[in-house]
Parts: structure tokens; C-alpha cells; sequence
């Protein structure tokens, strides 16, 4: 057996401190230049996300106002904004609403038309589900800003197109039925993504099992309960959390009916924007803030926990 | 050219596992190396540990008269194929090839000069301005070697360079690789999880178990002499016959059947202890009669292996295999006899071979 | 065989049913920008080009579109870039608490909302005299897209073998030479998609430069489409109509581009 020339003082013990002369990662990087680059992300993540987080639950204990005495030296009132919007019958009306346009536009409204489409193209290939899945697809890519008017436009009063097709002079549903246009707005609006995700789970039920369940005589309603159902109940549960959250949170129904008319429409994002940057109230603001990001963190919470028994 | 040498050479992943347990081994200048062991036994990471790419929690790397331990793998003078080649996607075949060049700040014209030269020699130069993606894994591979030769180490790393060839192309494959490795005599050392292709290319090898070496030897030392019966057991294409025994003077009492000591244990054997007695089925001679020192049973199960068969004997409750020239397979039901080669059968106690 | 013609016939009459309900919104924003004197019914259009010029005429229109691409733009560069950088170095370095980041991170995505943070955020622009500032509004919109950039890049880099980068490295190149040389060309899909979700978040937000930007003349087409329908006295459909399609029709060319070049995988992604 050869043996290999060496120095004769070659180290036998283990040398802790030379294995770590140089980083083992991929690229060398080492832990400094790695936290060089991730330095600028979390800074602007801290300022402009963290921070603001932060702050509002500490403008919720103020009575922060923008103009005045109380905007130069802000007062700590502690719970009393807090109390104040549990008290308040307009927060509560705004809490309503929003389950109300939380439940009918997405719970509701999206996985069921988005489910029902992906049900019905799911065999299918070539222009019509093309021309479906693009129509769907075009609500949900287009500016907010856009679409909000061309459904003002469609839902107008004197001559809009759903009035003349529909020859009903006078039928003016952004006034009379302020929050079933808002809910069927945001079903037309959101159906893409729930259409896409369904789409994806439908495509990875095994057709082996569809095909036992049609051998074995199921109809189309017995499939979908007994093997379709089953497979994509992952699916349904993170679509649901992800809407709700996404609908919650949505500042698109101010554009089409800026809360109105009589607060009709006040939802909670609405309510805030109303109160704090209208009414100037930033502390109360904050308080009802404060409400909204705990409600996200439970979803948030849930959807996360969702995720990982997944993996 | 350099030789290496690991000395003591220890990698303990946080967490705790030991991937590679004190290990010694020294490659001479100019040798083919395999390092063999089912997944999960640490040849891989004693390579890439060799290479750098994972630093060692203890001992000494040594390639030349070099200690590299605490060097940059891009200081250590090796070069490395890996298992997927690793061929840059959004480059053509002659900047891969050149790459190792370019990081060296060799001029462009040279390097593609160099390129063309290398590739031209592993027959690449009608495919030099082709992307990865639009080349076959033998030529893939080739290419990957053309890099590694390009970089004028002084010694080669090679993660699996097989695996990834569909089986026929292996072989070509496999005869070309060590055809490539003495001509241009650089050492190298390959990790392979496939005992055969340890046993076709390889100078030497050391066969790997948890961290730990179990043998180091030629392929001739390792297949006929296996060290212990963990190396019996995973070298060789049909598996030895591992079999509980006891010995009995100047016999052996295995199976319910005497045989005589083999040659490699005359004389190193105490009266009355149990052995684990071992024989290739390749050594094995079969007969319909019985023959002196022979292991009688039932034929079980007939394989065809081709050019020859396999068959299987249940001698009392044990299985014996023995390997069978065509034409002279058995029926199945009959009685059979093996008959051990004395100079090839062995002999394990406590697992360890019982040798001079 | 009736069951089977029934089937049909309610499939087909479902399909159309929908196609309705998804096409008719969508009507007008195609037939009024090409009709003579549009009004807010959908009529067959005339096919004039002159309602285009009333864009030219307004002061506001053109220059809020490229207010919306400065907009877009400076923030797809911050993230892409600031994303890229700690996407990579959190996939490929064994930082400490790196687990705990990435689940902050992604927690930090979903909850903290413009909604829900438009109070302090206000404040935050006031205080730091970020109010009409279209760099204070890029890092704000940065600072709310980079987790989940940070996010689905890690994702994608994580998916992309660390033997081309061991290669490069046992060749001797430098961790500077390997990303440049090695990473950022083989992440670069993954780079474009990250760039094109980022400006098509941007480009589609209102609310943000709604509540930060109260000059008329650095507000981007979000903000002046929707005062162009909203302020006192009639609304100029003229206008709004062409100017709604020239908005719209960028974030229709890229979905195009996107779903060809990569196969439409936003993973819902591509909004918030």
C-alpha cells in the first residue's frame, strides 16, 4: 500500500476551531454575508409593515386625533376606544355587514360558482373552456379601479345595460339592494381563484377512483360526495381561509359604493377608512384596527396550521 | 497528480449523527478509488468532504503533500462530477467546459481554445454550442468530464457518475470511464452504491457501513476474500452463503452436513466453537450424487442467470445457492448436492473473517 | 338516452348562464372606448378612434399612467432585488432562527393588510413627511409585498439543486463570482414571475396611493380613474372609458405573456 507523503505534526485531534474556518453552504456565503443579504429586506419589512403593526395597537390606547389638542400631545385613554366600539352600535352594524359580505360573496359566492366551474370543465379541453376560464380569469386580473366602474356603469340607474336588458326603468340595485350588488360584485370579482385552485385539486383525483365509483353504478352526485369530496377537502378548507381573509379585508366595495348609501355598505374596511382618515378619529380608528388584525391572525393562525399538517 | 490521504477524518452533523467515524485511508498518486456501501453509509459525504463542499468536524484531509482540512474547496486543487452533472443550464457546452478556466482568468480566446481541445478528445466538438438541455446523459456526461479535465487537478471526484445512464449505456459507459482514468492517470475516486461497478472500475475500494470502513482491498481481495460478513453479504451479484456452523475437529458441522476446514482457516479453528461458515455460489460445485464434503437437500428454486443458473437447495431448514453451467440445471424436487472449492469457502467468527 | 340530451342541454345552458354573468360587466369597458357619444349602456359600437383623444386633452390621464408605471416599476425592482437577496441566503445558509423567520414572515403577509394597517401607516408617512411622496409610497408597498416575495422565492431556490453552485464552488469561484455566474441566471424565471406579480400588484392598488398621495399630478390611474367617476357633476364617459381601457390593457398583455412564458402558476399569488 502506498503511503502518502506528510508533514509529520499533522493533527489528530479534532480541531474544532479550523472545521470552522470556512462556511459550508452551497455557495461559501458564510452567516455574515448571509445576514448582509437578508439586512435590507427585514429592514423595510420592520419599518414599513412590523412597525405600523405595532403602532396601531399603541394608537388604540390614545386618543389620537389628526388636527387639534389631542394631535399635538396624544393622551393614553387605555381600553376606552375599545370600549367605545363595542358600545358603538355603527361598529357592530360594520361587524355585521361584513360577515354578511364575508359569508354570501366568498363563503358562498366564490367556492360555489368557482367550484361549479372547475366541476363542470374539468374533462373538457379547447375553446369554450378557454374562452370560460379566460373570461373568469379577466375579472379577477383587472384594476379594482376598472371594474368597480364598469359595474357602476352596468348597475347604473338612468340606462345601464343591466336595466335596458333587463327593461326595468327605475330598477336601481346599487340603491335598493346596496349589499347584494356589493356581494355579487365580489362573487364575479374573486371566482378565478377559487376556480383555479379547484381546478388543480379536481386534476389530482386519481381517475382510477372515479372510474371504480362509476363502475360500481354511483351517479354523478354519489362520485362527487364519496370520491370527489374526500380528496379535495384539503383543498376547500384552505380555500375558504385564504377568501375569507382576502374578502375581510377588501377595500373594493368603497369604490363602488364608498360605504353608502345610509351605511349600507359600511363594511369594517370601510368603517376605518370613514372614522380615522374621514372622521379623524385615528384612535378609535386604530382600536377597530386592532379588531381586524386579531380577527386575521386567527385565520392567519389556522390557515398556517392548515399548511403544516399538509407537510 | 497528488495522492490523498484522511487521517482520523470524522464528520459529525449538528444534530449529532455521525456520518463518518475516525476514518484512515490512503489513495496513491495516479489510482482509480471506489468507495461502496449501501445509502445512508457516509461514501458521499466522505467525498464531498474530501472536496470541501462539507467540513470535517475532526482529523486531517491531505491531498499532495498538502494538509487541505481548513481550505476553500476551490483552493483544494480537485475537481468534481456530480451525480446530475451539474452542467449549467443557460450555458453552451464550450463555456461549460471553460468555466473552471474563466474563474481562473484564463483569456477567452484560450479557454475556448482549450475547450474545443478537450471536448475534441471526448468527442464533443459537433456539439460544442449546444445548451445541457439539448444533449443525452451519456453525452451530458461527457461533457461534465471534459470539464473536470479541463482544470488540470490533481485529483478527481466522482459523486455516482453512473446512475444517472440508463442501464445500457452504463456499461459503455463504465469502459470508457476507466479507459479515460489510465490514460490520462489522474487520481480519482467515485462513490457508487453498485458492488459491480466497484468491482469493474476500481484500482481499489473500500467498502462503507455507517460511518464506518469495512474493508479496503482490491477487487480480486474484496470479492474473494471478504473481510467480514457484511462485506460477504453486499459484494458479489448473487449473495454468498452465509451459513451457522460448528466446528468439529478437523471438520465443520454445517447444516446437518460435514465439511471439511477450508484452506484460509487450517489450523486457526478451536474444537467446538461456532463459526459462520461462507461460500459463493459461484464456488459451489452441484452434483445429483453425493460427493465427499458436500451439502445435500432438495432442489428448491431454478434462476436463470443467462449463461448459467442459479439454484437452490433447502439443506434441512437452511437455503444453499449454488451457480449452475448451462445445460446441467437440475428438475425442481430432486435431490442435489454442493460441494464447496476448500480454497475458496471461509470461515467468519464474530463476524470477522478467521484468517492468517 | 333523453337523461343523456337532458345532461347536455343543461350543461350548455349553465355554460351560457355563466359566460353571461362574466361576459356582460365586461361589455362595456370593450364597446364604449369605440363608441360615439358612450353612455353608460352597452350599444354597438361605431368603431371611431376619437374618443382617444380626449385622453390627450385631459391634463391628468397620461400622466398618471406613468405615475402608476414609475410606481410599478421602482417597486417590483426594490422587491425583486431585496427578495432575491434574502430569499437566497435564508434557502441556502443555516441562518439562526431561520424557521421562526420564514413563519413571521409568511404569518406578517396575510394579516398585516393595508386595511388593517391604513391607520398607522398614515400616520407613519405624516410623521416621516412620506405624504405625496412616490419614494415613500414605493417602500411602503415594498415593505407589504417582500414577505411573501421572500416567501415564494425561497420556495423556488429551494426547488433548484445546490450541485450547480457546489460545481462552480469547487472550481474555485467566489460566493460574488457563483451568484452572478450561477444563481441569478438559473433563478431568473423565478426572478420575472416575482417582478410581474409585484407590478401587477402595484399597478391594481388603490388604496394605498388613494390614502398617501394627495397630489393630483403624482397620483397613478387607480387614484384618477376613480375621481374621474366619482367627482360632482356628470362623469366624462368619453374619458373614462378609453382611459379605463388603456389602463387595463398592460395588466392583460403581461397575464398573457406570463401564463404563455411559465404556465399561469400564481398559486393565487398574483393579487395581495
Amino acid at each position: 500500500m502506498a503511503q502518502a507523503t506528510s508533514p509529520p505534526e499533522a493533527p489528530e485531534v479534532i480541531d474544532e476551531a479550523r472545521a470552522r474556518r470556512y462556511s459550508s453552504d452551497a455557495a461559501g456565503l458564510g452567516r455574515l454575508r448571509a445576514g448582509a443579504f437578508v439586512a435590507p429586506a427585514l429592514a423595510l419589512i420592520a419599518v414599513f409593515l412590523v412597525f405600523p403593526a405595532l403602532w396601531v395597537l399603541y394608537l388604540g390606547l390614545t386618543n389620537y386625533r389628526l388636527t387639534g389638542t389631542a394631535a399635538a400631545e396624544p393622551k393614553l385613554v387605555g381600553f376606552d376606544n375599545f370600549v367605545k366600539a363595542v358600545s358603538d352600535p355603527a361598529f357592530w352594524n360594520s361587524t355585521w355587514l361584513t360577515v354578511q359580505f364575508v359569508l354570501g360573496s366568498a363563503v358562498i359566492g366564490q367556492v360555489v360558482l368557482g367550484f361549479t366551474i372547475a366541476w363542470l370543465m374539468r374533462d373538457r379541453t379547447g375553446p369554450l373552456k378557454r374562452a370560460v376560464e379566460g373570461l373568469v380569469i379577466l375579472a379577477w386580473i383587472l384594476p379594482s379601479a376598472v371594474v368597480s366602474f364598469l359595474w357602476v356603469a352596468l348597475l347604473d340607474r338612468d340606462g345601464g345595460t343591466l336595466q335596458a336588458l333587463l327593461h326595468l326603468p327605475g330598477f336601481a340595485p346599487l340603491l335598493d339592494h346596496p349589499m347584494l350588488s356589493i356581494v355579487v360584485f365580489n362573487t364575479w370579482r374573486g371566482a378565478a381563484f377559487s376556480m383555479m385552485l379547484y381546478g388543480a385539486a379536481l386534476g389530482n383525483v386519481p381517475p382510477s377512483h372515479l372510474e371504480s365509483a362509476r363502475l360500481a353504478g354511483a351517479s354523478g352526485w354519489q362520485q362527487l360526495r364519496d370520491v370527489v369530496f374526500p380528496h379535495i377537502r384539503g383543498h376547500i378548507l384552505t380555500n375558504l381561509l385564504l377568501i375569507s381573509l382576502w374578502t375581510f379585508n377588501d377595500f373594493t366595495p368603497f369604490m363602488l359604493t364608498a360605504g353608502g348609501p345610509d351605511g349600507q355598505t359600511e363594511v369594517l374596511a370601510v368603517h376605518v377608512y370613514k372614522v380615522a382618515l374621514l372622521g379623524q378619529e385615528l384612535g378609535y380608528g386604530a382600536a377597530v384596527s386592532t379588531v381586524i388584525l386579531l380577527i386575521n391572525l386567527v385565520v392567519a393562525v389556522f390557515y398556517l396550521r392548515l399548511l403544516r399538517s399538509k407537510k | 497528480m497528488a495522492a490523498i490521504e484522511l487521517r482520523g477524518l470524522t464528520k459529525v452533523y449538528p444534530g449529532g449523527v455521525k456520518a463518518l467515524d475516525s476514518l484512515d485511508l490512503a489513495i496513491p498518486d495516479g489510482e482509480f478509488f471506489a468507495l461502496l456501501g449501501p445509502s445512508g453509509c457516509g461514501k458521499t459525504t466522505l467525498l464531498r468532504t474530501i472536496a470541501g463542499l462539507e467540513t470535517a468536524t475532526g482529523g486531517a484531509v491531505v491531498i499532495g503533500d498538502r494538509d487541505v482540512t481548513g481550505v476553500q474547496p476551490g483552493a483544494r486543487d480537485i475537481a468534481m462530477v456530480f451525480q446530475d452533472y451539474a452542467l449549467f443550464p443557460h450555458m453552451d457546452v464550450t463555456d461549460n467546459i471553460a468555466y473552471p478556466l474563466r474563474i481562473k482568468k484564463v483569456g477567452k480566446a484560450d479557454r475556448q481554445r482549450k475547450a474545443l481541445e478537450v471536448g475534441t478528445r471526448l468527442g464533443l466538438d459537433q456539439l460544442m454550442d449546444r445548451r445541457p438541455g439539448q444533449l443525452s446523459g451519456g453525452q451530458q456526461q461527457r461533457v461534465a468530464l471534459a470539464r473536470v479535465m479541463a482544470t488540470q487537478a490533481k485529483a478527481f471526484l466522482f459523486d455516482e457518475p453512473l446512475s444517472n445512464l440508463d442501464a445500457r449505456l452504463r456499461l459503455e459507459a463504465r469502459t470508457f470511464l476507466k479507459k479515460l482514468q489510465r490514460e490520462l492517470g489522474v487520481t480519482t475516486v467515485f462513490v457508487t452504491h453498485d458492488q459491480a461497478e466497484a468491482l469493474a472500475m476500481a484500482d481499489r475500494m473500500a467498502v462503507m457501513e455507517a460511518g464506518h470502513i469495512r474493508q479496503i482491498g482490491t477487487p480480486a481481495e474484496v470479492f474473494q476474500r471478504p473481510a467480514n460478513t457484511f462485506v460477504a453479504a453486499f459484494i458479489g451479484s448473487t449473495p454468498m452463503n452465509l451459513l451457522d456452523g460448528t466446528v468439529r475437529g478437523d471438520t465443520l458441522e454445517v447444516a446437518g452436513c460435514k465439511v471439511p476446514v477450508p484452506v484460509s482457516a487450517e489450523g486457526l479453528l478451536v474444537d467446538g466453537e461456532r463459526i459462520v461458515y461462507g461460500v459463493r455460489p459461484e464456488y459451489n460445485t452441484y452434483s445429483a450424487e453425493p460427493a465427499e464434503g458436500s451439502l445435500g437437500g432438495k432442489v428448491a428454486i431454478v434462476e436463470n442467470l443467462g449463461a448459467s443458473h442459479l439454484v437452490t437447495l433447502e439443506v434441512g431448514d437452511v437455503l444453499v445457492q449454488a451457480v449452475v453451467p448451462e445445460g446441467d440445471e437440475p428438475e425442481l424436487g430432486v435431490d442435489g448436492f454442493a460441494t464447496p472449492r476448500r480454497d475458496r469457502a471461509l470461515v467468519y467468527r464474530d463476524g470477522e473473517l478467521v484468517s492468517a | 338516452m333523453t337523461r343523456f340530451v337532458l345532461g347536455r342541454i343543461g350543461f350548455y345552458t349553465l355554460i351560457a348562464v355563466l359566460l353571461a354573468f362574466f361576459t356582460i360587466p365586461l361589455l362595456w369597458l370593450a364597446a364604449a372606448p369605440f363608441t360615439s357619444d358612450p353612455t353608460y349602456e352597452v350599444r354597438v359600437p361605431d368603431f371611431t378612434l376619437d374618443n382617444f383623444t380626449a385622453i390627450l386633452e385631459h391634463p391628468y390621464a397620461l400622466p398618471s399612467l406613468l405615475n402608476s408605471l414609475v410606481l410599478a416599476v421602482g417597486t417590483a425592482l426594490l422587491v425583486v432585488l431585496f427578495a432575491a437577496l434574502a430569499a437566497y441566503a435564508l434557502s441556502r445558509v443555516r441562518l439562526p432562527g431561520r424557521d421562526a423567520l420564514l413563519y413571521a414572515l409568511l404569518l406578517l403577509s396575510s394579516i398585516i393588510t393595508g386595511t388593517a394597517a391604513m391607520v398607522p401607516l398614515f400616520q407613519l408617512a405624516v410623521e416621516l413627511n412620506l405624504i405625496d411622496s412616490q419614494l415613500g409610497l414605493i417602500l411602503i408597498l415594498s415593505g407589504g409585498l417582500l414577505p411573501a416575495a421572500i416567501f415564494m422565492l425561497k420556495d423556488f431556490m429551494d426547488s433548484t439543486p445546490k450541485s450547480y453552485e457546489e460545481s462552480a464552488r469547487v472550481f474555485g469561484a467566489s460566493p460574488l463570482q457563483i451568484v452572478r455566474h450561477v444563481v441569478v441566471p438559473l433563478v431568473r424565471p423565478g426572478l420575472a414571475t416575482i417582478a410581474v406579480w409585484a407590478v401587477a400588484n402595484v399597478w391594481g392598488n388603490f388604496l394605498m396611493p388613494y390614502l398617501l398621495l394627495s397630489d393630483v399630478e403624482k397620483q397613478p390611474a387607480a387614484v384618477i380613474m376613480y375621481t374621474l367617476y366619482t367627482e360632482g357633476g356628470q362623469a366624462n364617459l368619453t374619458l373614462l372609458s378609453t382611459f379605463g381601457l388603456l389602463y387595463s390593457v398592460p395588466v392583460v398583455l403581461m397575464y398573457l405573456f406570463v401564463s404563455k412564458k411559465y404556465g399561469f402558476r400564481f398559486h393565487g399569488g398574483i393579487k395581495r
